[in-house]
């Protein structure tokens, strides 16, 4: 298996192909177009489809064609485009559909700018459109975990039949690293093991509908509480969260994405500087891995997190430490990457504070 | 061990693609490797940068702010960039392009007048990797070897030709001011 | 002879629109097209926001809702993965002709191998019959209660008449279902647009000029009468664009 070095944004193009994604729909955006990029040049090589849209809107729902027919499709953009894509994502929610969607995040609000941010999470965690639903995130931290993370978002989202998103952000997107594949035949996928895709019944089965208009109240009641009663089985199974140093960590630093790497960073000057850190870095950010990162904060007397934002994921940890602890908070916005040594000095001065 | 790098100069200068035949370099060598361009309007004639860390461990930041190697190739990066390189770290500056003596005496600044070199030995347009041979020279980033291997990875086979003309303008850093 | 049986891509399920309503004539002229083509099997329908939301109960193929305008997108997505089924949007003119303007015509554009049926009644129905951009110039609605003026809201969208001017257009065509010869008509510009999508030829869009006797206030005989009067001459029927693009 050969260490190849790739931009975020190709390997994971690279690895949506190998996990059979027939069709790509997408739409010019910095900092993601290099997926599209990709998509046009290597799907027409493996009898995939790469579409350009005429807009995020269509994008999307281009997504929702393709997956009722069965098909294992994507999109990609970067954050206003994303919020384009609410409604799309709400009906796919809402119809039960699996698919995939990754933002390449950039600082916002409004059309911001175009340098890294994490400034999208709560729109990704709890926004993603209107209506009772949830989806899977997923946050990768290197471009290796961008491919490896791909897969994973395919077969989950197929397995629970609703949308996950890869939340990555521009500096993921645009760095390059070793990234390995492993040796596998590249097969498209089909409808073979969907018996509910609207494909075409061949007149040997009654029509399928995708479909999630329910006028009636408790019709529809009954399909939402469906759906969380699924989720819980997300939550039960998919919580992720890489914990670092943190057996007998007095601070824990809490980050996601690219900002968990400036924070390990910081982590590991900490330690050299003698002061007891550690890492808790989630992997997925809905369902939140509450459980693990109770776990990881079992010594601290102290948590810091750590965002590209000006504090959304602070509330999850406060959430999920159920206000245990004291939970502070340090972030750069507006597309400015925090420095480690930033990240350092917030620590010792939570540390300094005791 | 890591060493941290920032290129800088205008676009089309060839500082993203020098950054990444140093990233390949590490690659080639086995070890881990990060590349991070600037990005944005600022790529289409304005200043490049790009940050490449090497390291023998798991590289934390690719993003680098204090680097022990910089290679600067324009004056308004060399101005933002200069004070930024570390205690006893490297300078590699074109001379032809920036006028600037640095007055630092903490840090090791060599001064190649790469550009016309590249234009009097007919290789126009690679003064950047004129720049990257003073690197390997200067710090043994490299083995030889993974120098070829990587510029037959990163060079297409449609443009072979390039291959030797990129490995004389690494020659050509390395044995100057012998 | 003409077939008075149920074509068997309709199902059972009686049909919620209001007596008069055209929608009943042209799901059956879509469904007797499926059934003489023998293609019910093999074809994916997409249904609107609108009165015809819920044309996904109506026929007997799969069925997929889409959002308020997207149909086009929609069909695209399933067509670009299936290209050898059959898909086609059944929008009206809200859906078509203004929120989802854009996806029309770069559906069109794209010369996508699909069929969209438009209904054009120049109102929205579902919502209580507000302004739709085909109402006419003077015509009452909820959102017009002094006559739609040009002034304010702006000329009527001529749907086939834009379409015309599109590369990616192998049928644009303007039908009516007043009486049997325009059902005639009708029916034959959907099966036309069924047989360009078969052929791989290109973007089908036939426009049925339709009437909503409930919005306009009218009986269903008086609704037929002034769509003649009033639609036609603004609208007028005919084939604006034919041809394989491919």
């Amino acid at each position: 298996m050969e260490r190849m070095l790739m931009k975020g944004n190709e390997a994971l193009a690279e690895a949506a192909i190998r996990a059979g994604c027939k069709c790509f729909f997408g739409y010019p955006i910095t900092p993601q177009t290099e997926i599209s990029a990709y998509m046009a040049k290597r799907m027409p090589k493996v009898g995939g489809v790469f579409l350009q849209a005429e807009s995020e809107v269509a994008a999307i729902n281009m997504v929702y064609g393709c997956a009722s027919s069965g098909i294992r499709c994507m999109t990609s953009s970067s954050s206003p485009g994303i919020s384009l894509k609410g409604e799309g994502v709400s009906y796919i929610a809402g119809s039960d559909l699996p698919a995939v969607i990754v933002n390449v995040m950039r600082g916002g609000p409004g059309l911001g700018g175009i340098q890294p941010s994490q400034s999208d999470y709560w729109q990704a965690t709890r926004a993603m459109g209107h209506g009772d639903f949830q989806i899977i995130v997923y946050a990768p931290s290197s471009v290796q975990e961008m491919a490896d993370y791909m897969g994973k978002a395919f077969n989950m989202a197929d397995r629970f039949r609703m949308p996950a998103l890869i939340l990555a952000d521009g500096l993921l997107g645009q760095m390059m690293e070793p990234v390995v594949f492993e040796d596998k035949e590249i097969k498209m996928s089909d409808a073979s093991d969907k018996p509910w895709a609207a494909s075409g019944h061949g007149n040997r089965r009654p029509h399928n509908i995708i479909n999630s208009l329910y006028l009636q109240a408790d019709e529809l009641e009954t399909y939402n509480v469906e759906r969380f009663k699924r989720y819980e089985k997300v939550k039960e199974e998919l919580p992720e969260l890489e914990s670092y140093l943190c057996e007998d960590a007095e601070i824990v630093v809490a980050a996601y994405g690219s900002v968990a790497r400036l924070a390990k960073a910081a982590v590991e000057q900490a330690r050299a500087e003698g002061i007891k850190a550690g890492l808790a870095r989630p992997i997925t950010l809905y369902p939140y891995p509450e459980r693990e990162l109770r776990a990881a904060c079992k010594t601290a007397k102290k948590v810091l997190v750590t965002e590209m934002s000006m504090g959304q994921m602070v509330d999850d940890v406060r959430l999920a430490l159920e206000c245990r602890l004291p939970v502070e908070f340090f972030g750069r916005t507006g597309g400015v990457v925090p420095k480690p040594s930033e990240i350092l000095a917030k620590v010792k001065v939570m540390k300094g504070a005791e | 061990m890591t060493e941290e790098i920032i290129l800088a100069g205008f676009g089309g200068q060839g500082i993203l693609f020098a950054g990444k035949m140093l990233a390949y370099f590490g690659l080639m060598d086995g070890r881990e490797v990060s590349w991070l361009p600037s990005y944005g309007p600022e790529m289409r004639g304005g200043t490049a940068n790009c940050s490449v860390c090497i390291s023998d461990g798991t590289i934390c930041s690719p993003l680098v702010t204090e680097p022990d190697i910089l290679i600067a190739m324009n004056k308004p990066s060399y101005d933002k960039f200069i004070n930024t390189v570390k205690p006893g770290g490297i300078a590699i500056i074109d001379s032809f392009l920036i006028d600037d003596r640095c007055e630092r005496d903490d840090i090791k600044c060599f001064y190649i007048p790469a550009t016309p070199m590249a234009v009097e030995n007919g290789i126009t347009g690679m003064a950047n990797i004129i720049l990257v041979g003073k690197l390997v020279k200067e710090t043994g980033i490299a083995s030889a070897e993974a120098i070829r291997q990587a510029l037959e990875k990163i060079i297409p086979p449609k443009k072979a030709n390039l291959i030797e003309s990129n490995l004389k303008a690494i020659e050509m850093g390395q044995s100057y001011g012998q | 002879m003409p077939d008075f049986n149920k074509p068997h891509a309709l199902t059972d399920v009686p049909m919620h629109y209001c007596p008069g309503c055209t929608h009943g004539i042209v799901h059956r002229l879509v469904a007797e097209v499926i059934d003489e083509m023998g293609i019910e099997g093999d074809t994916i329908g997409i249904c609107p926001v609108g009165c015809s939301v819920m044309a996904y109960d109506y026929f007997n193929c799969d069925m997929i809702e889409a959002a308020h305008g997207r149909a086009p997108a929609v069909a695209t997505g399933v067509k670009r993965a299936n290209p050898d089924k059959f898909v086609f949007t059944y929008q009206g003119d809200g859906d078509l002709a203004a929120i989802g303007t854009a996806e029309t015509v770069h559906a069109a554009t794209r010369g996508e191998n699909i069929t969209a049926i438009f209904i054009n009644n120049t109102t929205y129905g579902m919502t209580g019959g507000q302004m739709a951009p085909t109402t006419l110039p003077g015509q009452v609605t909820q959102t017009t209660p002094y006559g739609r003026s040009t002034d304010v809201e702006g000329f009527p969208v001529r749907v086939c008449e834009i379409l015309s001017q599109v590369s990616g257009v192998a049928l644009a065509e303007r039908v009516t279902v007043t009486d049997p010869a325009n059902v005639r008509k009708a029916k034959a510009a959907i099966r036309k647009g069924f047989e360009f999508q078969k052929n791989k030829q290109g973007f089908s869009l036939i426009e049925v000029l339709s009437t909503c006797p409930t919005n306009w206030g009218k009986s269903p005989v008086e609704s037929l009468g002034w769509l003649k009067e009033n639609m036609i001459p603004y609208y007028p029927l005919g084939v604006y664009k034919e041809g394989a693009i491919r």
